[in-house]
């Protein structure tokens, strides 16, 4: 099991409207591949295809070569991971428990073995180590997709599918979790990972995708695709997209006016309680 | 301390088993503090149930040592012992006790036993399969879709399965029902708090219409038969009905057992219990049937006893948690016990007066069912 996954003439129609059409994507082990794109074009809709949540009206989805229809649901967990982009927990379990529900696809097998092991270790590359004995529902969205996160690096997938990870984090952590998906990537697994920041896309992607309105615009590596003029495009936004230290950074174009005054964001930052 | 654990070093160490240059820290932490952590847990796990156990078998010998003449303890437990051919303990005194105990108490006790957990395990697999502590049979109109369907058999004294009939029929009408909450109350993959009550509202209503016209065709012994059994009363239970309510119960609790590991992953929610591997159509499938199947050995044999399924699976969560591996097993010793108490409490409560339980555990289950949806409200963040 490698995780090799092409999509091929993808469309998604939900009812009557034309979500995905005709998108061609492959990805390889050992490469992280982000999807970008504003608002509505459809990168939830295409990540919910790859993983097999979503029957695509037209095209098909193979990893390894066979469709993933052909998959049951437990061998299909043990080749692919996917982190969701909302985290939900009907009861009341402790962060230990749900990082060991990603063992669960290994229950019975000779894997099970190293389940205590493989726990720990997702629970410290995600930094929630502190965080097991709390209860799920009482941790903050950012513990919570970071907790979630070690659930699917618990689950040992050869094929990682995530739904903004970073959209909860702080800078630290989402750094953290694009540097663990590198290192996944790095170890031969392959990652799709939707991202809104395109400075973290164009730091951490192999290549990067571009959707806009449900098709693939542009997909190579970050270089050849995070363009101003491409971008400014595809967002309805002037964006400029400088380079420092050795990466590219998009940064969208602001009037004068939309910005605060510099004195004021200083002053607001020292003080939580400023005078008004 | 920056950021997250280098993902190299995490990864070698993994793969070295902890024998690198962090393996001195990790050598110390894990494992002597693991084996303890898990003994731990199993003997917390083996002293709830190992307590929840010898409550249901303390309340049953209370239960039976308690009626219109009274014996003492140690001559049910002689009794029992030498049935079951130890030569231990004294037998009953009074002349009438062996015959009242081996033909009226303890096929009542035992009965009372299988309806308590069946129903307790009932409510903690649809609490699982809704993902909402709030389902349970009799709140979201199960219980009575029962109900209505062996008032008919009542009714039209219809006998196609001998003993089984009234059974089968509620086994039916259960599994109509729970199909019908299952289909009108889940929406986008879950169910929210007031959608799943106000189901319960509207299946309640058709319901107990189709019981007030079985009621409107009924002559009058099967008119105050099923008066009496929408009571809920375990009065004049036989053996030959624990013939039939033990089995099916004991086939329920023991598939549900099976099906508690992926229960807690269905806590995900369905999408991410899929992409964990469960097969969430299939299990939920199997639940409903479960949940079907126990609830009408309840309804069948001692008419609708509301609350058991959320009281106790709730009392169990505050105790041992949400994992339904503890949970359902636990739920169903627990339910045995807390209905044998309460059975006891109805053939006591008024001197020569026989309660309908049903009557008790919605006396007791209402107010509770109020405070927990006070509390949904309060949390709403979770399931509302």
């Amino acid at each position: 099991m490698s995780g090799r996954l092409e999509a091929r003439g993808l469309g998604v129609r939900i009812d009557g409207a034309r979500i995905l059409d005709g998108v061609d994507l492959d990805v390889a082990p050992g490469e992280l591949v982000a999807l970008v794109g504003p608002n509505g074009a459809g990168k939830s809709t295409l990540l919910a295809a790859l993983a097999g949540d979503l029957e695509p009206t037209e095209g098909t989805v193979t990893l390894d070569g066979r469709g993933l229809r052909a998959y049951r649901a437990r061998e299909l967990a043990r080749v692919r991971g996917v982190l969701l982009q909302q985290q939900r927990l009907a009861f009341g379990f402790r962060a230990r428990e749900v990082v060991a529900m990603g063992r669960a696809p290994w229950h019975g097998t000779d894997a099970e073995d190293r389940d205590a092991e493989v726990v720990a270790a997702a629970t410290s590359r995600t930094d929630v180590a502190h965080l097991v004995d709390r209860l799920f529902p009482t941790l903050s969205g950012g513990e919570q997709a970071r907790v979630s996160f070690a659930r699917v690096l618990a689950q040992e997938p050869r094929l990682l599918l995530l739904d903004e990870p970073t959209a909860a984090l702080d800078l630290q952590h989402q750094e953290g979790v694009l540097a663990v998906a590198r290192a996944e990537a790095a170890d031969g697994a392959a990652v799709v990972v939707v991202l809104h920041d395109l400075s973290l896309a164009a730091a951490y992607a192999d290549r990067v995708c571009v959707l806009a309105d449900g098709r693939v615009r542009a997909v190579g590596t970050p270089r050849e695709v995070l363009r101003a003029d491409l971008l400014g495009d595809v967002y309805r936004h002037p964006v400029d997209v400088v380079e420092h230290g050795g990466h590219l950074v998009v940064i969208p174009v602001r009037s004068p006016r939309a910005s605060p005054r510099t004195s004021t964001v200083t002053e607001s930052e020292e003080d939580p309680c400023p005078a008004v | 301390m920056t950021t997250l654990t280098p993902p190299t070093a995490g990864r070698s160490g993994d793969r070295s088993g902890g024998s690198g240059q962090d393996g001195p820290t990790s050598g110390a932490g894990t494992p002597g503090g693991r084996p303890r952590a898990v003994a731990r847990a199993l003997v917390s796990r083996v002293g709830l149930l190992g307590g929840l156990l010898l409550l249901l078998l303390g309340a049953g010998l209370a239960s039976a040592a308690v009626g219109q003449f009274p014996i003492p303890p140690s001559e049910v437990l002689g009794s029992v012992l030498h049935r079951l051919g130890l030569d231990l303990g004294p037998l009953p005194t009074h002349p009438q006790a062996e015959n009242s105990l081996w033909n009226v108490r303890f096929p009542r006790v035992v009965m009372t036993a299988v309806v308590g957990a069946a129903l307790a395990t009932a409510g903690a697999l649809m609490q699982g399969v809704f993902g909402n502590p709030l389902a349970e049979p009799s709140v979201v109109g199960v219980s009575a879709g029962a109900a209505v369907a062996a008032a008919a058999v009542i009714v039209f004294s219809l006998d196609f399965l001998g003993p089984w009939t009234i059974a089968a029929c509620a086994f039916a009408g259960g599994l109509v029902t729970t199909l019908l909450v299952y289909v009108m109350a889940r929406d986008n993959g879950r169910t929210e708090v007031v959608t799943l009550v106000l189901t319960g509202i509207a299946i309640n209503a058709v319901a107990n219409a189709g019981l007030a016209f079985l009621l409107f065709l009924a002559d009058t012994s099967s008119r105050e038969e099923i008066v009496f059994w929408t009571l809920g009363s375990f009065n004049g239970s036989r053996w030959a009905e624990v013939q039939v309510a033990l089995p099916i119960a004991a086939v329920g609790v023991g598939l549900s057992l099976l099906l508690a590991r992926q229960l807690d992953l269905l806590a995900l929610g369905d999408r991410a219990a899929r992409h964990v591997g469960v097969d969430v159509e299939r299990l939920r499938l199997v639940c409903i049937g479960l949940v079907a199947l126990l609830t009408a050995v309840g309804v069948a044999f001692c008419g609708v006893i509301a609350f058991v399924g959320l009281v106790v699976p709730h009392l169990i969560r505050l105790v041992a948690g949400p994992g339904h591996r503890l949970l359902v097993p636990a739920s169903a010793l627990a339910g045995a016990a807390l209905l044998v108490l309460a059975d006891l409490w109805a053939r006591t409560a008024i001197t020569s007066a026989d309660l309908p339980i049903g009557m008790l555990t919605s006396l007791i289950g209402g107010p509770f069912f109020f405070w927990l949806l006070r509390r949904a409200r309060r949390t709403a963040g979770g399931w509302a």
